[in-house]
C-alpha cells in the first residue's frame, strides 16, 4: 500500500495576498497605514452613524428649532448634548457629519463603481478588438468629453426627475449616482484602452492566443489585471470629485433633499455663514471632506507606487 | 448770456462726466430673468426693468400715484378713462412715443404668453383719440385702474415689430425673443450690455424727458448668489449697493462703519400654497384622493407650523408673522383679523386623525433657494414642524430659474411663494392669488387653485365698487372667507435689507423697487 501524499492545498487568495509584495509594502509605509486608518475610520462612522451618532439629524420630528445655531460645547453658550454645535435648523453638527458622510460616500463610491465598470469594460473592448469598434467607442468618448460633465449630470437628473416625479429617496439616489457616473466613465475608458493596446502585443497575450484561449478570457484573465493599476489610482481620486459634483447638483436642486443633507450640501449651507462668526458650520464639515479626500488620495498615491513594477 | 453760461457749465459737466463717469455697482442674490417687461411678474425683474421701460402711471417716493408717460387722466364715464400722453417723449432709438405704442403695449400685455394678463384683464378696449390721447374702457367700473397701470410698461410698436418681439417672452414654455436680450424703452437708463447670469450694464439716457435726480452715468448689475461672497464683495469695495443683506451678516456689515444697512418693512407676504384642485396630488403617498381638499388637513398644517420660532431663529427677528395674505401698508389690510391660529401640535394631530390621516402622509414640497430671505431654511423648518404630525415632506429646494417655470406650470402640490401687491391694494392679492383661476388672467398666481365662488363674487364686486367704505367692507368679508377656508398658509412679511456705502444715497420703497434715478453717489474719500 502506498500512501498517496495528500495534495498540498493551494494557498487561499487571502493568504497569497498577505504573503505578497503589496501587503509587505503597505506594512512598511506609515503614510499608507495612516491614510487607510483615517479612511476606514470615516467609512466606519458613516456606516454605523445610526448606532454611534448622538442624534438622528434626518428625523425631522426630533429637531428643535429653538436649539439652532448653538456653538460647540466647549464655547460660551454651547450645550454638552451638541458636542460640535448645531446648524440653523437645530441639527447636531456631529451627527449630521456622520449621516452626511454616509450619503456622500454612498453616492461618491457607487458612482465611481459604475463609472469604473462601464469605463473599464468599454476601454478593454476598444483596446483589444480595435478597428471599427474602437473607432466608435472613442468617438462616443469624444462626444461625452465635449459636454461639460455637470451639464450631462443635470440632464440625466432632470430627465430622471421628470420620469419619476414621485421618486422616493432611494430612486432619487439611483438617478443621482447615474448622473454623476455617466460623465465620469470616459477617462477610465481612455486610460484602459491605452494600456490594453500596449499589452495586446506583448508575448504573453500572443502566446495565450496561439494556445487558443478565447478572447473574452484573454481580456479578463490576462490583460485586465495588468491594466488595472492606473484605474485604481484614478478611482480613489475620482471619489473626491464625485462628492463635489453631488454637492453642486444638490445646490442646483436636482440632488439630495435639503432635509437630509450630504456633506457637500452641509458645506454649501455653512459657507453662507462664513461672515457671521458661526465658523463651526464650515470648519467641521469641511475638515471631514478634507480628511476623506486626502486619505483616499494618499492611499491612491501609495497604491500607484506599489502597483508600479518599475518602482519595485 | 445766461443761456450761454448754463450751456458752458453743462458742457463742462458733460466733459467731466465723460472722463470720470460715475459708475454704480449693484449686486443682487439672483439675476433679472429677462429684459422683457411683460414676461414675468416678479419684483426684481419689474424693479430693474422699470429703469429702462416706463409705465403710463408711476409711483413716487411716498408710494403715491404720479404721472409718468401719461400727464393726466380723468374718467369720462364710469368705465372710460381718458389718458393724456406726455409729448416729446422718445424711445431710446429715437422713435417718438405715441398713442399707437400704448395700444400696442396693452395688446402685448394681454397676450397668452404674458405675465401681465392679470393687470389688463379688467380692460375691455383701448382707443386712440389722437396721437397723444387714449381712452381706456374697462369691462366694468374699475376705480383702481391708475394703480394697476403702474405695473406694466410701454414698449415701442415699431421696435417690437422690427425685432420680431410682438409677443412677450414666455418663461413657462421657455420661449425667448429679442426682447429678452435687448431693450428699447423711454426710461432714464438705456441697456448697454446684457449677459444673463453674469452682468447687465445700463447707462444714463441723456435724452430723457425729465431731469434725472441721480448723478449716476452707468449701473453695473451683477448677480452674486452666495451670501458670503456678496457680503465680501461689498466689504472689499467691489460693489456699492447690495440686496438682500443676509440676516446673519447684518451686524457685521453695520459694524464695519463704512456701510449703511437699510432695513424696512416690505409689503411682501411669504405664504405656502396647497394644490386643492387635482383629485390626486402629483407627489403624495395618498392615492385616489387629495388630502388638501379637506379643510381639516389644511388647518392641521397651519397649526403645526411654529411661525414664532421661525421668526426668532430662521429670520433672526426680521419678520412679522401674519395671518393675512397682505401686509400692513396695503390698502385693505385688516389689523383686527391679523391673528394666527395658535401653534398647537396636539390640535393639529387631532385634526389629521379626524380627517382620516392619523399617521400622516407623504407629500412633495417645492421651494426656491435664492428668491426670498432664507427661503430654503424656512421650508426646512416647516418640513421639521410637519414631521411632528406625521407628515413626511419630500422637499425640493432649487434656484428660481427652474423653480418659477415649474410652479407656474402648476407642477407642484405644496409650494412657497411671496407676493407684493404691485398696486398696493388688496384687490391685487384677491385677484391674483385667491380668486379661482380663469383663462382671462384671474388667479394667475393662485397656483394651488383654491376656489370659493363667494370670494370670486366679492372680488368682482370689489373691482367695480367706487364707494371706499363699501369696498373696505367687502375686502374684509373676502379676507374672512379666505381665512376661514385656510385657502393658503400665510407665514410672515419679511424685512427688506439693503446695504450700501456711506457715499451712496438712495430711496427704498416698500415694494423693494430700486430706482437708479434716485441714487446719488459722492466721490469716495479714498478715490482710486
Amino acid at each position: 500500500m502506498s500512501a498517496v501524499p495528500a495534495p498540498v492545498a493551494a494557498p487561499s487568495a487571502l493568504a497569497r495576498f498577505f504573503a505578497g509584495d503589496i501587503w509587505h509594502s503597505f506594512r512598511n509605509s506609515p503614510m499608507a497605514i495612516g491614510a487607510a486608518a483615517v479612511a476606514l475610520a470615516c467609512i466606519f462612522c458613516a456606516l454605523f452613524a445610526g448606532v454611534i451618532a448622538p442624534h438622528n439629524p434626518f428625523d425631522l420630528a426630533t429637531l428643535e428649532l429653538s436649539d439652532s445655531m448653538l456653538p460647540p460645547a466647549w464655547m460660551q453658550g454651547g450645550q454638552s448634548k451638541y458636542l460640535l454645535g448645531t446648524d440653523e435648523q437645530g441639527r447636531d453638527v456631529l451627527s449630521a457629519l456622520m449621516y452626511g458622510a454616509r450619503i456622500s460616500l454612498l453616492i461618491g463610491g457607487a458612482s465611481v463603481v459604475v463609472s469604473v465598470l462601464v469605463g473599464v469594460s468599454l476601454g478593454l473592448l476598444s483596446g483589444y478588438v480595435g478597428g471599427r469598434v474602437d473607432a466608435f467607442i472613442m468617438r462616443v468618448c469624444d462626444v461625452m468629453l465635449s459636454f461639460p460633465s455637470i451639464l450631462i449630470a443635470l440632464l440625466i437628473a432632470g430627465v430622471g426627475r421628470a420620469m419619476f416625479p414621485n421618486a422616493h429617496d432611494s430612486l432619487a439616489f439611483g438617478v443621482l449616482i447615474l448622473a454623476i457616473a455617466l460623465p465620469g466613465w470616459v477617462q477610465y475608458a481612455r486610460t484602459v484602452r491605452g494600456s490594453t493596446m500596449v499589452e495586446r502585443n506583448k508575448e504573453y497575450v500572443q502566446a495565450a492566443r496561439v494556445v487558443g484561449v478565447p478572447p473574452m478570457r484573454i481580456m479578463l484573465r490576462h490583460v485586465l489585471p495588468n491594466v488595472l493599476g492606473p484605474v485604481l489610482v484614478l478611482a480613489t481620486i475620482h471619489v473626491a470629485t464625485a462628492i463635489q459634483t453631488e454637492a453642486t447638483l444638490s445646490f442646483l436642486g436636482v440632488g439630495v433633499s435639503p432635509t437630509s443633507p450630504s456633506l457637500g450640501t452641509f458645506i454649501n449651507e455653512g459657507n453662507k455663514q462664513l461672515f457671521s462668526g458661526a465658523w463651526w458650520l464650515v470648519i467641521f464639515p469641511g475638515s471631514m471632506l478634507l480628511l476623506i479626500a486626502l486619505s483616499m488620495n494618499l492611499f491612491g498615491d501609495w497604491l500607484r507606487d506599489a502597483l508600479n513594477p518599475r518602482l519595485r | 448770456m445766461k443761456f450761454k453760461s448754463t450751456a458752458l457749465i453743462a458742457s463742462l459737466l458733460l466733459a467731466c462726466g465723460a472722463s470720470n463717469a460715475v459708475t454704480l455697482r449693484v449686486a443682487n442674490q439672483g439675476d433679472v430673468q429677462s429684459m422683457d417687461p411683460h414676461s414675468l411678474n416678479e419684483s426684481l425683474q419689474l424693479s430693474f426693468d422699470t429703469n429702462i421701460y416706463e409705465p403710463l402711471v408711476g409711483r413716487g417716493k411716498d408710494m403715491s400715484v404720479i404721472p409718468v408717460l401719461a400727464t393726466k387722466w380723468s374718467q369720462t364715464s364710469p368705465t372710460v378713462w381718458r389718458f393724456e400722453l406726455r409729448k416729446g417723449v422718445k424711445f431710446h432709438d429715437g422713435t417718438p412715443f405715441t398713442a399707437d405704442d400704448v395700444l400696442f403695449s396693452f395688446k402685448r400685455a394681454a397676450d397668452p404668453g404674458s405675465d401681465m394678463r392679470g393687470y389688463v384683464a379688467p380692460v375691455k378696449d383701448v382707443r386712440k383719440v389722437n396721437d397723444h390721447t387714449v381712452d381706456v374702457e374697462t369691462i366694468t367700473p374699475f376705480p383702481i385702474l391708475p394703480d394697476t397701470l403702474t405695473v406694466f410698461a410701454m414698449m415701442s410698436k415699431k421696435w417690437c415689430e422690427e425685432n420680431k418681439a410682438e409677443k412677450p417672452v414666455d418663461r413657462r414654455k421657455g420661449i425667448e425673443n429679442t426682447a429678452s436680450f435687448k431693450a428699447n424703452g423711454t426710461g432714464p437708463f438705456r441697456l448697454k450690455e446684457r449677459q444673463p447670469s453674469v452682468r447687465t450694464v445700463i447707462v444714463r439716457n441723456f435724452n430723457y424727458w425729465d431731469k434725472i435726480e441721480s448723478n449716476v452715468d452707468e449701473v453695473v448689475f451683477t448677480p452674486i448668489g452666495n451670501d458670503a461672497t456678496r457680503v465680501a464683495a461689498l466689504l472689499s469695495g467691489e460693489i456699492d449697493v447690495m440686496e438682500p443683506v443676509p440676516l446673519q451678516d447684518v451686524e457685521r456689515v453695520k459694524g464695519s462703519g463704512n456701510y449703511t444697512v437699510l432695513q424696512g418693512p416690505e409689503l411682501r407676504t411669504i405664504f405656502l400654497g396647497m394644490d386643492q384642485k387635482r383629485d390626486e396630488l402629483l407627489s403624495s403617498s395618498v392615492k385616489g384622493k387629495n388630502p388638501f381638499k379637506d379643510k381639516r388637513v389644511r388647518q392641521a398644517f397651519f397649526q403645526a407650523i411654529d411661525e414664532e420660532t421661525i421668526k426668532a431663529r430662521v429670520m433672526r427677528g426680521a419678520a412679522t408673522p401674519t395671518a393675512e395674505m397682505v401686509g400692513p401698508g396695503v390698502r385693505g389690510f385688516q389689523p383686527d383679523m391679523n391673528k394666527r391660529l395658535p401653534y398647537d401640535v396636539e390640535a393639529a394631530k387631532k385634526l389629521m386623525a379626524e380627517a382620516g390621516y392619523p399617521n400622516g402622509f407623504e407629500v412633495g414640497m417645492n421651494c426656491p433657494n435664492d428668491r426670498y430671505v432664507n427661503d430654503a431654511a424656512i421650508c426646512q423648518a416647516v418640513a421639521a414642524n410637519l414631521a411632528r404630525i406625521g407628515v413626511k415632506v419630500n422637499l425640493t429646494a432649487e434656484t428660481k430659474n427652474t423653480y418659477f417655470p415649474k410652479i407656474l406650470r402648476r407642477d407642484t402640490s405644496f409650494y412657497m411663494l411671496g407676493w407684493t401687491p404691485s398696486t398696493a391694494d388688496a384687490h391685487d392679492a384677491l385677484h391674483n392669488l385667491m380668486a379661482t383661476p380663469t383663462d382671462k388672467g384671474q388667479g394667475q398666481y393662485n397656483l394651488g387653485s383654491y376656489s370659493n365662488p363667494k370670494l370670486d363674487d366679492l372680488t368682482a364686486k370689489i373691482q367695480v365698487e367706487t364707494d371706499a367704505n363699501k369696498r373696505a367692507e367687502m375686502i374684509k368679508e373676502a379676507f374672512k372667507i379666505h381665512q376661514d377656508d385656510i385657502g393658503h398658509i400665510p407665514l410672515h412679511q419679511q424685512a427688506l435689507a439693503w446695504a450700501y456705502g456711506k457715499n451712496v444715497t438712495l430711496t427704498q420703497l416698500p415694494t423693494n423697487y430700486m430706482y437708479f434715478r434716485w441714487v446719488t453717489m459722492k466721490a469716495k474719500p479714498d478715490a482710486r
